[in-house]
């Protein structure tokens, strides 16, 4: 796991307020309990932490912690 | 004053008469919370015994304001009634206080929802100011970082029926849920309204009252500027003065209750303690100014006359009011003109009346909720809190207003006033069930 990858688990890990140290990348934010404003909000503080643009197109693909990585760590590499 | 009566008189005598149709309100059960404890018992022990909720403001660095003294709630964790830790950052905290104090409502009347038709059971909280604290946090992100900062939790957090809404959602009551925002005359109003709709049938209980926090920089100075706040900051337990000479405005409070009403028939059918009767409600508006009350004090007048009207009772059946008693110079003037129009002799004599306010400050929004659910403690125990800081009467304020200490006597009837920026004045009437 890298730096980044564990950075982004840990902030959905405080943003939802989540009562587990580590996440699987398959795990939707569903399953994690997440409603369609936590959604909103965890992707609001993506931007703002890790200093990426979210577009609505690709806001709506990110279903699962694996996607939500794997967009910023692309993001972030461009 | 003579004209008014003769003018007015004929008004108050009119329109329908209640009908034997609508079926009585009971309260069954109290939640509370105030700057003088976290719960009625402690809240309503402090007033009793004269105690100050007001201090200096701990929330935010109020040095370069004019006003640096307040009552806020202290040691109230939320952490206990969220069902989820995410709760905590999705409501504003007026929302964690109303829903604290529903939770605390529904123990005390033993209501176990889960045996209820929830369809039946509605919601009516109501707040003067809504969720103020996270306008303003948010306000400031959006001038830091612009729109995209800014929480998707900012309108279910600022939304002022959202207290109801989360209520309902916590308890699964699918009944009537309303919000009433009437400035300082919500929780007043909110309780009526909410009495009203089971009294007519359209849910057998509801959880009624007001919830506020808003002591924040933007609302302490708006009060400044339009100058209705105290400056007595050298002497906070001192500041708030209703009916002394050396009033100088109110103090801003916070807080919230809540109460269980039940349709009488409904509350006994499961075994519930009964409190009080919720026996009258009466509504007005002085039609007169934004913020300034009516001087002869008609407006509230109507407003008592309409609730004693609804109670069938005789003025001089009340033995105590809780009265609006705000501190500010105009305001407490108004009210004791209508008092005395509207209980003669009686006002004179036998009738006791004092403001919370003196202690716990103006909790605006949620203001009506507390002093109604202080007024039933009084009912109940017989027991009515003294008006603080009432050195010196305004020399036209000439009444019983119980200064200095605390008093005991049999109480029949009791009733709590509440009055609102844009004129609008509630009353409400509560007394011995039987």
């Amino acid at each position: 796991m890298t730096n980044l990858e564990g950075h982004i688990k840990q902030r959905i890990i405080d943003q939802l307020r989540l009562p587990m140290e580590d996440l699987d990348p398959r795990q939707s934010f569903s399953d994690l309990g997440a409603d369609s404003l936590d959604l909103s909000e965890l992707l609001i503080s993506f931007e703002q932490t890790f200093g990426v643009r979210i577009p609505p197109e690709s806001a709506q693909n990110l279903r699962t912690v694996g996607n939500a990585i794997d967009f910023i760590v692309s993001a972030r590499a461009k | 004053m003579n004209t008014l009566q003769v003018d007015l008189a004929p008004r108050a005598q009119a329109g329908p008469r209640p009908s034997q149709a609508f079926r009585r309100v009971v309260v069954t059960g109290i939640g509370c919370l105030s700057p003088l404890g976290n719960d009625l018992d402690t809240t309503f022990a402090n007033l009793l015994a004269g105690r100050s909720g007001i201090r200096p403001i701990t929330r935010f660095d109020a040095s370069d304001h004019s006003c640096r003294i307040a009552a806020e709630v202290s040691g109230f964790d939320f952490a206990p009634y969220a069902r989820h830790p995410r709760d905590v950052q999705r409501t504003d905290v007026f929302a964690q206080f109303a829903i604290a104090c529903a939770d605390m409502a529904v123990a005390s009347a033993g209501l176990q929802l889960e045996k209820l038709r929830r369809e039946r059971v509605g919601v009516c909280i109501g707040t003067g100011v809504g969720g103020l604290q996270v306008i303003e946090r948010q306000q400031q992100k959006l001038l830091e970082r612009g729109p995209r900062g800014v929480s998707a939790f900012l309108i279910p957090m600022f939304l002022g029926n959202l207290a109801s809404g989360h209520v309902a959602i916590r308890f699964g009551l699918r009944g009537p849920n309303m919000h009433v925002s009437t400035a300082c005359a919500t929780g007043t109003q909110a309780i009526g309204e909410a009495a009203w709709t089971i009294a007519r049938g359209d849910a057998d209980v509801m959880l009624a009252g007001s919830a506020e926090s808003a002591i924040t920089p933007l609302l302490l100075s708006g009060f400044a500027a339009a100058r209705t706040l105290s400056t007595r900051n050298d002497e906070p337990a001192r500041a708030s003065r209703p009916f002394d000479r050396q009033r100088d405005g109110f103090v801003m409070g916070e807080g919230a209750a809540v109460m269980v009403l039940e349709e009488e028939q409904h509350a006994r059918a499961r075994g519930a303690t009964i409190w009080a009767e919720l026996a009258g409600y009466g509504l007005s508006s002085d039609a007169h100014h934004i913020t300034a009350p009516e001087q002869s004090g008609a407006g509230a007048r109507d407003a008592m006359r309409m609730a004693l009207e609804r109670a069938r009772l005789s003025p001089d059946a009340i033995d105590y009011v809780n009265a609006h008693g705000t501190a500010t110079p105009l305001g407490d003037l108004a009210e004791m003109r209508a008092i005395q129009s509207v209980f003669g002799e009686h006002a004179r004599s036998r009738l006791w009346i004092s403001s919370s306010k003196s202690m716990i400050g103006h909790l605006l929004g949620a203001a009506g909720a507390v002093e109604a659910a202080v007024s039933i403690q009084s009912l109940r125990t017989g027991h009515v809190h003294p008006t603080t800081n009432l050195e010196e009467p305004d020399p036209e304020c000439h009444l019983d207003f119980v200064p200095r200490e605390a008093r005991e006597r049999k109480l029949f009837a009791v009733m709590s006033n509440s009055f609102g920026f844009g004129g609008t004045n509630a009353t409400l009437i509560f007394k011995h069930y039987h």
